[in-house]
C-alpha cells in the first residue's frame, strides 16, 4: 500500500471507530448547522480549506466533514496553569462568521475556566467527573506554564488547594491526547525567561505523555483548530518537528512566506520606524524582525480573520513561536547578535552598501540564516 | 454557634486564579471576607536587566484579557523615563486602541463573564418569545437580535441542551437561585444578546487588530511611536475602521445599555445588589486623547463618597503594603523603592460549609496580591470610579451620561454606590467611550492629512539613570507602570495594577480593600451555592494575572538570584 492509500486507510478506519462511540449530544452537526443558517455547501467549503491547511490532499475533504460531524464524540478539558488567559481569548475571536468557532462550540467543553458558569467546589465537581466519566476519551488543553518550584506551590487550585502540577499530572493520566496551547504550555513561556523564580516549565517537562505544542503568543485560532481536526481525523499525533509542533503549522519560517521578502532580497530595509521604507513596506530586518528564525503560518494566516499581522502593522517578528524567545531573541528590535547568526548582521550591512549586489547578497544572506536554521529543524521526530 | 467560613475556588468567568473565602453567621450574612490570589509568575523581575525597549511586549504579558493596557503602560513608562515625546499621531492612535480596546473588552465582560450572574439560563426556557420580542421594545426604540423568530430559535437550541442534560460549560452552576431577578422573558431578551455578543466581540477584536496588528497581544507600539503607519495611511484601511466601529457601538447602543436598564429596573430592589461599596474612596487617572486640547476623563480622587470635591493625585503618595501578602516585611513602599521577596506560608486546614478543606489564616499572609494605598487609604478604582471622579470634577459629559441614566431608570445618584451601579458604570463608561471614539478618529484622519510623522528618534545613555512612570486609564481601573534605567538597562520595574488596588488583602492597619469590604454585610441565599458573592466580586471584572506579577529583588544582580533557594526548581 502506498503512503496515500495508507493515510487514506487510516483516516476511514477512524471515522469508523468515532462512529461506535456514543454521542454526547443528540442534535447532529448537521442540524445544528442548519439551525444556524449555514448550507452544506459552506461546510464542504470549510472542510476543503482545513484540507489544505493541513496540506492533505483534496481527497480528504469528505473525511473532514465526516470527521467534523463526530466532533461532538470528544469531550475537551482545558486547564488553566501560570498564563494570561491571552490563548483562550485568542479562540474566542475564533473566526467568525466560518464555522471554526462554531465546531469549537459544539465539541463537548466539560471544563474552562474563563467560560465556564459554575465556579468552586461546583467547577472542581465538574473537572473531577469529566476524568471520571470520560476517561481515556478526552481531549486535554493546557494553557499557561506549569510553576514547579517550591513544589509547585506558586499555583494553587481548587478548595484543598492542590497544585497545578498535581492537577495537569492527574489530568494527563487518562486523555486521548493532550495538547500544549500556546507558548508558556509548550516551552514555559514568559514566566520561564531568566531568572524564571518559578521554575516554570512546560507540559511535556512535567509529564510523560506525548504532547503536540502549538506554540505562538497566542496562537493563532486556525492553528489551535487545525490541530484538532488532525486528531479528530486520524485519531494521532500529526507529523511533529523536534519541538512536537505540527509541521503542517510551523514547517516554515516566518520569513519564507513574508509579505515583506522581495525587499530583503533587493535589499531595501526600515532604517527608522516610521521612515519612508517604514511608508514603503520595506523589510524589517534590520528593526530586529526574528522572520528568519520563527517557525509559524502567521504569514500567510495573520490574526483576527485576516485583518492584520505584527510585520503588516510595521512591526518586526519578536519569534514568539521558539522556545526561550524571550531569552534567545532580545532586545525584540534589535538584530539578534551577530555571532549568534553567524554574519547574517554583517551580510544586512553589505546590503546597504551597493545597490548593484543587493538581490544577490539578499539571496546569499537567507541562504546564511537557513544553513543556521537547519541546525536546528533537521532530523526531526 | 459560630461563624461558618465558605471557599470558593477557583473564582471562574475571570482572568486567572483567584480565591474568595467569606465567614457567614447563623443568618448566612457575610462577616468577614478574604481574598486571595492563587498563583505568581514573577514578571517583574524577569524585566530586570533587560533593554527598555522590550519593556512594552513583555509587560503586555501580564495580561491577555486587557492585552493593550501593559503595553502601552510599559512603552510610555520608558518614552517617561527618557523624555522621549511620541508624535502627535502617534497619540492618536494610542488613544484610538485604547478606546477600541474598551469597546471590546467591557462587552465580553458583561455578557459572556458576569452576565450569567444575572441572567438564569435555565429560566429563559419557558419565556414566551412573542411576549418577549414586544417588551425588548420597552428597554431600546430599536432592539437588537429579539425578533420573535430569532427569539424562538434561541430558546429551541438552549431547550435542547438542557433536555439532554449535557450542558457542557453551563453545568453545575447556581440555576433557580433566588436572588435572579429577570421574568423568563427578559431571561430570554440577555440570552439572545449573549449570543449575538459572540459575534460582535469579534469584529470589535477586528477593529482593534487594523491599528494593532492583532487582538490578543498587539504588535505595534514602540518607545518613540507607532509602526503601523502604513494603517493609517491608507483610506481603505480608515475605512474599515469606520465599518466595523459602527457595528460594535450599535450593539453597545441597542443591546448592552437597553440590558443595563432592564438590569436596573429587575434587580432595583434586590438587596443583594444595593450593597456592595465597602471602600468610598475612588481614584481615576486621565484618558482618551480626543485632540490636542480634551481628554475624555479626568485624574482625581474623591474620598468617602463624597462627589461635592475631587482632588489632585500626587504620584508619591502611592504605596504598596505587603503585612499580609506572601512576601517579606512589612513597611508600605512607594513602587520606585519597592523592596519584595516572596515569603509563601500557604493555607491551613479548615472546616467549611461544604466540608473539611484548606483555609486562609488571615492572621498570615495569604495572597500573592499585594495592598496598595493612596496616602494611607485603600481606593476602588475601576469604571465606578472613572464616573464618579469625573462627576466630581464637573466633567459635562459624565454628568450629563449619569444624569440620563438616572432619570430614566428612576434610581436615585446613591444606587451608583452599589454592585448594581459598577455594573452599570461599566456600561455608561463604555457608551461615553463609543460615542466619542469617532473625535479620536476623526483628530487623526484630519491630522495626516499634513503630517505623517508616527516616530520620534532617541537614544538611551548609558552612562545616565533615567526614573519614569506611566499612569493612566485602562479597562479594570488606573494602571501604573515604574521603571528605573541604568547602564542602559532596567534596574528596576514595577507595576501598580487595577485588580490590585481592588482585590488586595488586609494592610499592616487592618484596612481591608474593595473585595473584602464589598462582601460584608452581604446575605446568601445559600452559601454553598454562592451565587451572590459572584456577582459581587464580577462586577469588579477581576484579572488575576494582572495583580500578580510583583516581584523587585532590587539590589540583587541576576546572577546572585539564580543561587537563590526560592529558584531552585528553575529549569535550565
Amino acid at each position: 500500500m502506498n503512503g496515500f492509500d495508507a493515510l487514506y486507510a487510516k483516516a476511514k478506519d477512524r471515522i469508523h471507530a468515532l462512529s461506535e462511540l456514543p454521542s454526547i449530544k443528540e442534535e447532529s452537526i448537521e442540524q445544528m448547522l442548519e439551525g444556524r443558517g449555514i448550507e452544506r455547501r459552506d461546510f464542504m467549503k470549510w472542510a476543503a480549506g482545513i484540507t489544505a491547511m493541513l496540506a492533505l490532499p483534496s481527497q480528504f475533504t469528505p473525511l473532514f466533514a465526516e470527521a467534523a460531524k463526530m466532533a461532538d464524540r470528544v469531550p475537551l478539558v482545558w486547564l488553566h496553569m501560570a498564563e494570561c488567559t491571552g490563548c483562550s481569548e485568542s479562540l474566542i475571536r475564533s473566526d467568525a462568521p466560518t464555522i471554526d468557532s462554531l465546531i469549537f462550540d459544539y465539541i463537548s467543553l466539560e471544563y474552562h475556566e474563563t467560560l465556564m458558569a459554575a465556579a468552586g467546589w461546583q467547577a472542581e465537581e465538574n473537572l473531577n467527573n469529566a476524568l471520571k466519566k470520560y476517561a481515556g476519551r478526552y481531549v486535554l488543553l493546557v494553557e499557561g506554564g506549569v510553576p514547579t518550584a517550591m513544589n509547585g506551590q506558586y499555583l494553587t487550585l481548587g478548595p484543598q488547594g492542590r497544585t497545578g502540577l498535581s492537577v495537569v499530572t492527574e489530568a494527563a493520566k487518562d486523555a486521548a491526547a493532550i495538547f500544549s496551547i500556546g507558548t508558556c504550555a509548550a516551552f514555559g513561556g514568559i514566566q520561564a525567561a531568566a531568572p524564571n523564580p518559578t521554575g516554570a516549565k512546560g507540559v511535556d517537562k512535567v509529564i510523560s505523555q506525548p504532547v503536540i505544542n502549538v506554540p505562538g503568543c497566542p496562537p493563532s485560532a486556525s492553528n489551535i483548530v487545525g490541530t484538532l481536526m488532525h486528531f479528530l481525523l486520524f485519531g494521532t499525533l500529526p507529523a511533529l518537528d523536534r519541538y512536537h509542533r505540527p509541521k503542517w503549522a510551523y514547517g516554515n519560517r516566518i520569513h519564507d512566506l513574508c509579505e515583506r521578502r522581495g525587499h530583503f532580497d533587493a535589499g531595501e530595509f526600515v532604517e527608522s520606524f516610521g521612515d519612508d521604507g517604514a511608508k514603503g513596506g520595506w523589510c524589517l530586518y534590520k528593526q530586529g524582525c526574528k522572520g528568519p528564525y520563527t517557525f509559524n503560518n502567521c504569514s500567510t494566516e495573520r490574526f483576527n480573520q485576516h485583518v492584520n499581522w505584527p510585520i503588516g502593522a510595521g512591526h518586526g517578528c519578536m519569534g514568539c513561536s521558539e522556545p526561550d524567545f524571550w531569552d534567545t531573541m532580545g532586545p525584540l528590535e534589535k538584530p539578534i547578535d551577530s555571532h549568534l547568526v553567524m554574519g547574517l548582521n554583517s551580510t544586512v550591512d553589505k546590503i546597504g552598501t551597493t545597490l548593484l549586489t543587493a538581490t544577490l547578497v539578499g539571496i546569499g544572506a537567507h541562504a546564511v540564516a537557513s544553513i543556521f536554521m537547519n541546525k536546528n529543524d533537521e532530523n526531526e521526530g | 454557634m459560630g461563624n461558618r467560613r465558605v471557599v470558593i475556588d477557583p473564582i471562574t468567568r475571570i482572568e486567572g486564579h483567584l480565591r474568595i473565602e467569606v465567614e457567614v453567621d447563623e443568618n448566612n450574612v457575610v462577616q468577614k471576607a478574604y481574598s486571595s490570589s492563587t498563583l505568581w509568575r514573577g514578571i517583574e523581575l524577569i524585566l530586570k536587566g533587560r533593554d527598555p525597549r522590550d519593556a512594552g511586549l513583555m509587560s503586555q504579558r501580564i495580561c491577555g484579557v486587557c492585552t493593550y493596557s501593559h503595553y502601552k503602560a510599559g512603552v510610555e513608562a520608558v518614552e517617561n523615563a527618557l523624555g522621549v515625546e511620541a508624535p502627535y499621531n502617534a497619540q492618536l492612535v494610542r488613544s484610538l486602541l485604547n478606546e477600541s480596546l474598551y469597546m471590546h473588552d467591557h462587552v465580553v465582560h458583561f455578557y459572556h463573564l458576569h452576565g450569567l450572574d444575572w441572567v438564569d439560563v435555565v429560566s429563559a426556557l419557558s419565556a414566551d418569545p412573542e411576549k418577549a420580542s414586544r417588551l425588548a421594545f420597552k428597554y431600546s426604540d430599536l432592539p437588537i437580535a429579539t425578533g420573535t423568530d430569532e427569539l424562538t430559535a434561541v430558546q429551541k437550541r438552549v431547550k435542547e441542551f438542557v433536555d439532554k442534560g449535557q450542558l457542557g460549560p453551563f453545568a453545575n452552576a447556581y440555576w433557580g437561585n433566588k436572588t435572579y431577578k429577570f421574568s423568563p422573558e427578559q431571561n430570554l431578551i440577555a440570552l439572545s444578546h449573549y449570543l449575538k455578543a459572540l459575534e460582535v466581540q469579534r469584529v470589535a477584536a477586528q477593529m482593534f487588530a487594523i491599528f494593532g496588528a492583532k487582538q490578543p497581544h498587539p504588535q505595534s507600539l514602540v518607545v518613540g511611536g507607532v509602526t503601523c503607519v502604513r494603517d493609517i495611511l491608507s483610506p481603505t484601511r480608515l475605512a474599515q475602521w469606520k465599518e466595523k466601529y459602527k457595528i460594535v457601538k450599535d450593539f453597545i447602543d441597542r443591546a448592552y445599555q437597553a440590558d443595563i436598564v432592564m438590569a436596573a429596573e429587575a434587580y432595583g430592589t434586590e438587596e443583594t445588589v444595593l450593597g456592595g461599596v465597602g471602600v468610598k474612596n475612588f481614584l481615576a487617572a486621565d484618558a482618551f486623547m480626543l485632540n490636542r486640547t480634551e481628554n475624555l476623563f479626568q485624574s482625581g480622587y474623591i474620598k468617602n463618597g463624597d462627589l461635592s470635591q475631587a482632588y489632585d493625585i500626587d504620584d508619591m503618595k502611592i504605596e504598596e503594603d505587603v503585612t499580609h501578602a506572601w512576601y517579606k516585611g512589612t513597611t508600605p513602599l512607594q513602587p520606585y523603592d519597592g523592596v519584595t521577596e516572596p515569603e509563601y506560608t500557604g493555607f491551613i486546614d479548615g472546616d467549611t460549609v461544604n466540608g473539611e478543606a484548606k483555609i486562609i489564616d488571615e492572621t498570615q499572609k495569604y495572597s500573592w496580591v499585594k495592598a496598595p494605598r493612596y496616602d494611607g487609604e485603600a481606593m476602588e478604582v475601576g469604571p465606578l470610579s472613572c464616573l464618579l471622579v469625573n462627576y466630581a470634577r464637573g466633567n459635562k459629559k459624565v454628568q450629563d451620561e449619569v444624569g440620563a441614566f438616572l432619570k430614566r431608570t428612576g434610581l436615585p445618584v446613591g444606587a451608583l454606590f452599589t454592585t448594581l451601579g459598577r455594573t452599570a458604570a461599566r456600561m455608561l463608561q463604555t457608551k461615553l467611550i463609543s460615542d466619542n471614539a469617532i473625535t479620536t478618529f476623526n483628530s487623526l484622519v484630519e491630522n495626516i492629512k499634513s503630517d505623517d510623522s508616527t516616530y520620534t528618534k532617541f537614544e538611551i545613555d548609558p552612562s545616565q539613570e533615567y526614573t519614569g512612570r506611566f499612569i493612566g486609564e485602562v479597562p479594570r481601573g488606573t494602571l501604573s507602570h515604574w521603571v528605573r534605567i541604568k547602564d542602559g538597562v532596567i534596574e528596576n520595574y514595577q507595576a501598580v495594577v487595577p485588580t490590585t488596588w481592588n482585590a488586595g488583602p488586609m494592610d499592616g492597619n487592618g484596612t481591608i480593600g474593595p473585595y473584602e469590604a464589598s462582601l460584608v454585610g452581604l446575605k446568601l441565599e445559600d452559601p454553598t451555592k454562592p451565587l451572590e458573592v459572584l456577582r459581587v466580586i464580577h462586577s469588579f471584572d477581576p484579572c488575576m494575572s494582572c495583580s500578580v506579577h510583583v516581584m523587585d529583588m532590587k539590589g540583587v544582580e541576576l546572577s546572585e538570584f539564580k543561587v537563590n533557594p526560592m529558584s531552585s526548581g528553575t529549569s535550565c
